[in-house]
């Protein structure tokens, strides 16, 4: 398996995702600048938190017209996984690769705390390593108040497109939304920061469940393809 | 077209005294004169007052600051750079600073703030240092009125507005309320950096021909004369200059720091010197580069990037816009360190050379705009100012205050509401305290701590002082300040290892103020040395009053403590009921100064309590001691409300109750005796402890699981429910700010 950790100028979770997915999950990862535009050998991409390009305009906005970004979609159409945490899931949703918009939170402001999380769905390719419902992980951020139309949530609903939700909702997001795919299952996109729940010494090991997931999904799907 | 600006001549410069309002005195103007051997144009008349300011000079600090004590076996670098380092071993350094920017927050505080975080992190990557860590230490008037609830609501937006964008943890600090700070809040951030001790850089521009390079922002007219600006009192009269305040931007500041710490790295042998523009823009940074390498620089202003136009010599040199760097290149090396800053989306421009005749030579439009002797430039003359002990300080009522309690629970209850001891967590919480994942004690305990990744090693760090013990008596007050930021970072299990300073106090040309920091500046350095934890870094933000009134002094000690293993890193909150719960230290009558009196009375008065250095030496030791063999479930400072808040901050972390029996009167549980820590330890590590301890600690109660505080003393038996103290803490400063 060999991962890309996708760095916009101004993206500042990038190292943290590196850091825990090859030293908690030895997993071949390589951070990639914006720049890129071929992502074809990597079998999954992450994108990380920060402030893309400041979060000017509007979270995410400027980084959807990154060079990079075609080659996500590209990636996209071949079904590989990608992930989007705090900024990443905000780029994702402006780039139209998952549904939905996040914004400010309802009390406006910055919140850094540890949050209650529902594992709604434990049968995704990013949450089938889960073995308890309910799990706490950090979040950090100003604008992770998620929006969907009411149409579009039904049809999540019953896609079981939504595998997070908050227990003690932090920013006001439609349905206590914390976490959701595309209607394929392959692009995921959440608030909260996994990548900083891996490690015993800082805390918080309930982010490796995560990880482990989409490395099992990985390693499936390899298998199925040499069968 | 624009009128051009004509700029007064050196004839008229001298008549109309033009320089006075930029803060340079007529004697001043005569010494630049005989340095000069002429009169000074208008752009040489702004560099020798933004220079010979008190913020970028330390003309009338410096008498005082020279006393500190700032060479150990670990000192790598003292004061005098952007930064001081320690080492740390394994060719590793820490790097720290901390900074004011108490006038620009006062009347700008969102951007007062944010440009406070960028201009210290700017220090520490200037040396080749990667940040790891961001403290606050912010003071702001009582929580009664709505001008004081914007500069708290915008300061906190400020820094999180920055820092969490920068992606640097915030990871502790601390904000205290006294009506003192209600005209001029106090807004003074630290920075931790961690260096390979191979890629050190100091701020000197070395070698005949190497190249001046200029990198980040482009040069605008924000924050002229922020240097002048921050060396003067506000008053109710003046109009507040809000041009002298800069506009931050985090976004650039984080391509800056990243293409830094990356040219560093990259290119070694090619960076000669590294220096922030800060205070004094580019002035500042060039001069002093060039001085402290004993070189002359040349600069053609034409080549600086500039985003305003019509900009003359003169706004070019004292602009303090934001997120700027300046480098010294070896010569042929220039493209290359160019193309690195454009990977960054960054310009990067060569605006001069380093030249070995001494002089500060600026050239525009094709003529030299000034030619000065880099030397007497940032030479400002001395000043020996006069100190005058207080009248307060020479009649002080030597008795201590007596509380006077007759209701222990609903006293304990609100001592637990006030202000300054109530928690903090409804403001930094807006504080990214996680992002590089690294903190392993986040803000709340007595002490952050930041792990060094690949190592067993981590970093201790706090921020403390308490200005109503100084104010009360200045030495004695800043030995304390000294002995509770030991006592924090002790109790988190690490070893104190060096401080950082803030030195916030009002106008030195008042006797008595100047007396204050004389004292103050004594004291820390007395505890300093006995602590061993030299003085590297430090600020100095003079002129903090408001109507002629100053602030109570307030020299913020910033202290880093170092884990060798991380085994040993300890928190405040108790871990499990049946733990044994100990105080380390004796408890006396510390009344003067206190939390309590100022809750009864309104304000603080008298004596200040007295001190015990060897006790507390001694306490500190042995608390570390018991850490390092494994002896201690948890450690806490005593400190601001006594027994009382350091028993129930222990007990909130994990909702835990206790129960307490003191051979003691009621009011001895709000006494603020120094050298004391609450300490729980399991059952089977008791004897052990005991052993260790001897008479220096106290066996006192257990942690229980009723979710309860019950408390004995000679004369009462209290029980105050878990959540009611909790509530009564948790959301006091919530309330205050509605």
């Amino acid at each position: 398996m060999k991962a890309a950790v996708i760095t916009f100028p101004g993206s500042n979770c990038d190292l943290d995702m590196y850091h825990a997915l090859v030293d908690e999950f030895q997993v071949d990862t390589e951070i990639i600048p914006a720049t890129v535009t071929d992502l074809s050998q990597y079998d999954a991409i992450f994108i990380p938190g920060g402030f893309s390009y400041g979060d000017y305009l509007r979270t995410g906005a400027i980084a959807r017209f990154a060079p990079v970004m075609a080659a996500i979609k590209e990636a996209d159409n071949q079904g590989k996984l990608i992930v989007g945490i705090c900024n990443g899931f905000q780029i994702l949703t402006e780039a139209g690769l998952l549904p939905g918009a996040l914004q400010t939170n309802t009390k406006p402001g910055f919140i850094c705390d540890t949050t209650g999380l529902n594992v709604v769905n434990q049968t995704s390719k990013f949450t089938n390593a889960f073995t308890k419902a309910t799990v706490k992980f950090p979040i950090a951020h100003g604008e992770g108040n998620y929006f969907v139309d009411d149409a579009t949530l039904a049809t999540m609903q019953a896609n079981h497109q939504i595998l997070f939700t908050y227990t003690d909702n932090p920013n006001g997001s439609v349905a206590d939304i914390a976490g959701v795919t595309n209607a394929n299952g392959n692009v995921f996109g959440m608030m909260p920061h996994p990548e900083r729940a891996v490690d015993e010494l800082i805390g918080n090991i309930d982010g490796r469940a995560f990880f482990a997931s989409i490395i099992a999904s990985l390693v499936n799907q390899q298998e199925a393809t040499k069968a | 077209m624009m009128q051009t600006y004509k700029e007064p001549t050196p004839a008229e410069i001298r008549d109309h005294k033009i320089y006075l309002p930029w803060g340079l005195t007529e004697a001043e103007y005569e010494l630049v004169c005989q340095k000069l051997d002429r009169l000074p144009n208008y752009t040489e008349t702004g560099l020798f007052a933004a220079m010979w300011s008190e913020h970028c000079s330390y003309k009338k600090s410096k008498p005082v600051l020279r006393t500190f004590w700032s060479k150990n076996e670990r000192v790598l670098q003292g004061p005098g750079e952007g930064a001081g380092i320690l080492d740390i071993g394994d060719n590793q350094a820490v790097v720290f600073k901390a900074e004011s920017h108490n006038h620009p927050s006062a009347v700008e505080p969102y951007e007062g703030a944010a440009t406070g975080v960028g201009g210290i992190l700017r220090d520490i990557f200037s040396m080749g240092a990667q940040p790891i860590a961001v403290l606050d230490s912010l003071r702001f008037g009582e929580i009664d009125n709505e001008r004081t609830k914007y500069l708290i609501n915008e300061v906190i937006a400020g820094i999180a507005g920055y820092g969490n964008a920068i992606g640097i943890p915030t990871v502790g600090g601390e904000i205290a309320f006294d009506k003192t700070y209600a005209g001029n809040p106090l807004v003074n951030v630290m920075a931790v950096g961690l260096l390979d001790q191979d890629a050190m850089k100091v701020g000197q521009a070395r070698g005949v021909d190497n190249s001046i390079l200029y990198v980040g922002a482009k040069t605008g007219r924000d924050g002229i004369h922020g240097a002048t600006f921050a060396s003067a009192a506000f008053s109710d009269e003046e109009e507040s200059d809000r041009s002298a305040v800069q506009v931050g931007d985090p976004f650039t500041e984080k391509l800056v720091m990243d293409a830094t710490i990356a040219i560093v790295k990259r290119y070694p042998e090619d960076v000669i010197g590294i220096q922030d523009m800060g205070a004094a823009g580019l002035v500042s940074s060039s001069a002093e580069m060039a001085s402290k390498a004993g070189m002359g620089v040349h600069l053609n202003l034409d080549l600086v990037p500039q985003r305003e136009t019509q900009m003359t010599p003169y706004e070019l040199m004292l602009s303090e816009s934001q997120e700027r760097m300046l480098l010294v290149i070896k010569k042929g090396s220039e493209a290359k360190a160019v193309e690195l800053f454009a990977e960054y989306g960054l310009d990067a421009v060569v605006i001069g050379k380093v030249t070995d005749d001494g002089m500060y030579r600026l050239d525009f439009n094709g003529e030299v705009v000034a030619e000065i002797n880099a030397q007497d430039l940032t030479t400002a003359p001395k000043y020996n100012l006069p100190a005058l002990k207080p009248e307060r300080l020479k009649n002080a009522d030597k008795n201590q205050f007596v509380p006077k309690i007759e209701d222990l629970k609903q006293t304990f209850l609100q001592i637990l509401q006030q202000a300054t001891i109530a928690s903090k967590a409804s403001l930094y919480r807006h504080f990214d305290s996680m992002v590089q994942t690294n903190t392993v004690v986040n803000p709340g305990s007595d002490a952050a701590v930041v792990r060094i990744r690949g190592t067993k090693k981590a970093l201790a760090m706090t921020t403390d002082v308490n200005g109503r013990y100084l104010y009360l008596d200045p030495f004695v007050g800043g030995q304390m300040a000294m002995a509770e930021a030991a006592r924090n970072i002790i109790a988190s299990g690490a070893l104190p290892i060096g401080i950082t300073d803030c030195l916030n106090f009002g106008n030195p040309e008042n006797p008595e103020v100047y007396y204050e920091l004389a004292q103050s500046v004594a004291g820390i350095n007395k505890m300093a040395q006995a602590l061993n934890t030299p003085v590297i870094s430090g600020n100095v933000s003079l002129y903090n009053e408001y109507n002629d009134e100053a602030i109570y002094p307030t020299p913020m000690v910033g202290m880093v403590g170092l884990h060798t293993d991380n085994h040993t890193i300890t928190t405040q909150g108790f871990k499990q009921a049946g733990d044994a719960i100990y105080v380390v230290g004796e408890t006396t009558a510390a009344f003067n100064g206190s939390e309590i009196q100022k809750m009864q009375t309104g304000s603080v008065a008298g004596q200040l309590f007295a001190f015990d250095a060897d006790a507390e030496l001694r306490n500190q030791k042995l608390v570390l001691t018991a850490i390092e063999a494994g002896l201690v479930a948890s450690a806490h400072d005593l400190s601001e409300g006594g027994l009382a808040v350091g028993l129930a901050e222990a007990a909130f972390a994990k909702h835990l109750g206790f129960d307490v029996q003191f051979d003691l009167s009621d009011d001895l549980l709000f006494s603020e005796t120094q050298s004391r820590f609450v300490i729980s330890v399991t059952p089977s590590k008791q004897a052990a402890f005991e052993a260790l301890m001897a008479a220096n600690a106290q066996l006192v109660g257990q942690v229980t699981d009723t979710p309860s505080f019950k408390v004995t003393t000679q004369t009462s038996t209290v029980e105050i429910l878990e959540n009611e103290a909790y509530t009564s803490w948790k959301d006091a400063i919530g309330w205050l700010l509605k």
